[in-house]
């Protein structure tokens, strides 16, 4: 499928935007907070109150980096352990994400969202790509593929427009909760209402599954 | 000729009914007739032609050649054989990239190494080379497929992976570095970017940085009407990360450059065209003839073909891009001697032989290469012509990127913050 990847200008070589001034660890830590925040222009106030509780990241490191990868790695456990504890605390927990592997290079759980009080689950992978965190994960949703053409093959969701500017804006500092929080989250609220309503995406307890199935999904949209 | 027999097994049908004799005749004559067709048929199925040994220069109807070997006696190319020692990789074999193989494939190139990780679909088809029957097959299977029937002569591998995942980078990188199966060249002399995404670009970039391996990018656009191809030479001119992103440089809000919707548009002509130009420049390159362009753009809506010149950043954020840079410059006195030695030995070659014996009206030509050279090489590093301005200040001094100082807040072991965010999931 054909992708755009042209946004790209070429420019002298001294025009290198950096953040020049900010002297102090924490006042710099600020400013990017802040920065994060003011290139948000145009989101749900909610949405940016919570990416504010989600802490920054600081290594520019990719998964072939070595032990520069390792702390990235764990700025990024940081950010998800927030991130979930927010959600939690704030009754909106609505994904399950841990490594599939000990590189910390592959990333596989679950998301779901709630619609007309029923709730649609769907498997979450992704991989993390070699020129991160310059290139932000492709996050794929592998049930949905086929369904929507919202989708690049193999259920990469599209990030495009929503959501790779921003992580470009703001590399290295967002990571895998910011990819969830401001990529995946604002995707399922507009798609998973249109594919419930085409028909496209059908509830399990309408596909005839078993019974004990169908309870554990009640209990869980109650909770 | 389905459509024949049918009609033939019908009127059969008919005659075993109807008692005309004349009829009979009718059929055999019918017959007799498909079936030269047919054996035609069978016998271009058959024609593939065996491999080829040495190129050669005869103009006879069966020589592949025999057109490409003219290049030299018009003087274009010295030695065009030399083709056959050269291996190119190309990632990405889509509207661009699968045109830019067969091109490379009719002139004869030694060996294509082929990347990419689709299958063929029907909504290939609004472009060339791919065909309504070999939808479903892998992209590089497809092109293996076709392009081994053009030519025998040329070595093609195929790699069907995702680049940008960390496996399939290893063996991206493993495959550029390889010795080919026959030859004694080590690696590929050229990598051909033909990929749709700026995440596959990153890799591709990262990838020549690291092998300080000369590459070409190419691109169209997502409305198809215009693209562009541009040499990347690691540590001689801009990689693809020295320049950030437009919606990073500028801050323009990027509704303005996307339309609503996923699909973008394409065009086989555009397509074909960037495809010309990529391989065009790729043979100037290769073969050394012409001038290799830094960049050449396509606006087809308006047929405006501008080029220009990207020096690489020396802030760029790709570190292997950053040595390749200082490796250039350190390599500089070298390059300075070889390149005097050139002129120099231009110049006494001119010399020899005047190129106008009488001279009717005193006509002198003033030499101003040496002040024209030094002023604009001088000037250009930090200076501008008049009347123009930096859009974004210049950095004084190069910022050292802050040193992580998280080490002390991330007290806990990677274990550690699996083992919380495994209690987090399962609460």
């Amino acid at each position: 499928m054909p992708r755009a990847g042209e946004n790209h200008i070429p420019i002298a070589g001294n025009t290198k935007v950096e953040e020049h001034g900010a002297k102090g660890e924490g006042r710099r830590a600020a400013a990017a907070a802040a920065a994060a925040i003011r290139s948000m222009e145009g989101w749900d106030r909610g949405t940016k109150s919570v990416v504010g509780e989600i802490p920054l990241l600081s290594t520019r490191a990719g998964p072939r980096d070595g032990d520069a990868w390792r702390q990235r790695l764990k700025e990024e456990y940081r950010a998800l352990i927030s991130y979930t504890s927010v959600n939690k605390s704030k009754d909106n927990d609505w994904f399950r994400i841990s490594a599939a592997n000990p590189e910390g290079t592959r990333w596989e759980g679950t998301c779901w969202y709630v619609h007309n009080l029923r709730r649609y689950e769907f498997p979450l992978q992704f991989d993390i790509p070699v020129a991160y965190p310059q290139v932000a994960p492709e996050i794929e949703l592998p049930t949905l593929d086929g369904k929507t053409h919202k989708m690049y093959r193999g259920g990469k969701i599209c990030l495009t427009v929503h959501f790779k500017p921003l992580w470009a804006k703001n590399c290295p500092r967002f990571g895998i909760a910011h990819a969830l929080c401001l990529g995946l989250a604002p995707w399922l609220a507009a798609e998973v209402p249109i594919l419930v309503d085409s028909g496209m995406v059908k509830h399990k307890d309408d596909e005839g599954a078993p019974a004990e199935a169908a309870a554990a999904s009640g209990s869980a949209a109650a909770s | 000729m389905e459509e024949e027999l049918r009609a033939l097994l019908r009127d059969l049908d008919a005659l075993k009914q109807s008692a005309d004799p004349t009829a009979i005749d009718r059929m055999r004559e019918r017959v007799a007739g498909m079936v030269s067709p047919a054996a035609a048929a069978a016998a271009a199925v058959g024609a593939a032609r065996s491999k080829i040994k040495d190129m050669s220069a005869e103009v006879v109807d069966s020589n592949p050649y025999s057109r490409l070997m003219a290049l030299q006696r018009m003087g274009i190319v010295d030695n065009y054989e030399r083709i056959r020692d050269y291996s190119v990789a190309i990632v990405g074999i889509g509207g661009v990239g699968s045109v830019a193989a067969e091109m490379l494939t009719r002139c004869g190139i030694g060996r294509l190494l082929l990347y990419d990780y689709d299958t063929v679909e029907l909504a290939n088809m609004n472009r060339l080379f791919f065909r309504p029957d070999q939808v479903g097959m892998t992209k590089t299977d497809a092109a293996v497929q076709t392009l081994s029937g053009i030519n025998p002569d040329v070595v093609l591998e195929s790699y069907s992976l995702n680049i940008t995942t960390v496996k399939g980078f290893e063996t991206f990188l493993g495959s550029l570095k390889a010795k080919s199966a026959h030859g004694c060249n080590t690696g590929v002399d050229l990598v051909l970017s033909c990929v749709d995404n700026y995440e596959a670009r990153m890799v591709v970039n990262q990838a020549c940085n690291e092998l300080g391996q000369t590459w070409m990018e190419s691109g169209v656009s997502e409305d198809a009407v215009s693209g562009h191809i541009q040499l990347l030479v690691p540590g001689e001119t801009a990689c693809f990360a020295c320049a950030p992103p437009l919606v990073v440089a500028s801050g323009v809000d990027e509704r303005t450059l996307k339309r609503e919707g996923v699909c973008a548009a394409s065009l086989p002509t555009t397509m074909g065209v960037v495809a010309g130009l990529l391989i065009q420049n790729a043979l100037k390159y290769l073969l050394k003839f012409g001038q290799v362009s830094p960049y050449l753009g396509y606006n087809s809506l308006k047929d405006y073909f501008p080029t220009m010149e990207m020096k690489p950043n020396p802030q760029c954020s790709n570190p292997a891009c950053v040595q390749r840079q200082k490796e250039y410059m350190q390599s500089k006195p070298a390059r300075d001697a070889a390149a005097k030695a050139k002129m120099e030995a231009e110049a006494s070659a001119a010399d020899e032989c005047p190129v106008h014996v009488d001279n009717e009206w005193n006509i002198s030509v003033l030499d101003d290469s040496d002040t024209a050279t030094s002023s604009i090489l001088s000037t250009a590093a930090d200076s501008l012509p008049e009347g123009l301005v930096r859009e974004l200040p210049t950095a004084d001094s190069y910022q050292e990127p802050i040193a992580p100082v998280t080490s002390g807040a991330i007290d806990d072991d990677l274990e550690e913050l699996q083992r919380q965010l495994d209690a987090l999931n399962s609460s």
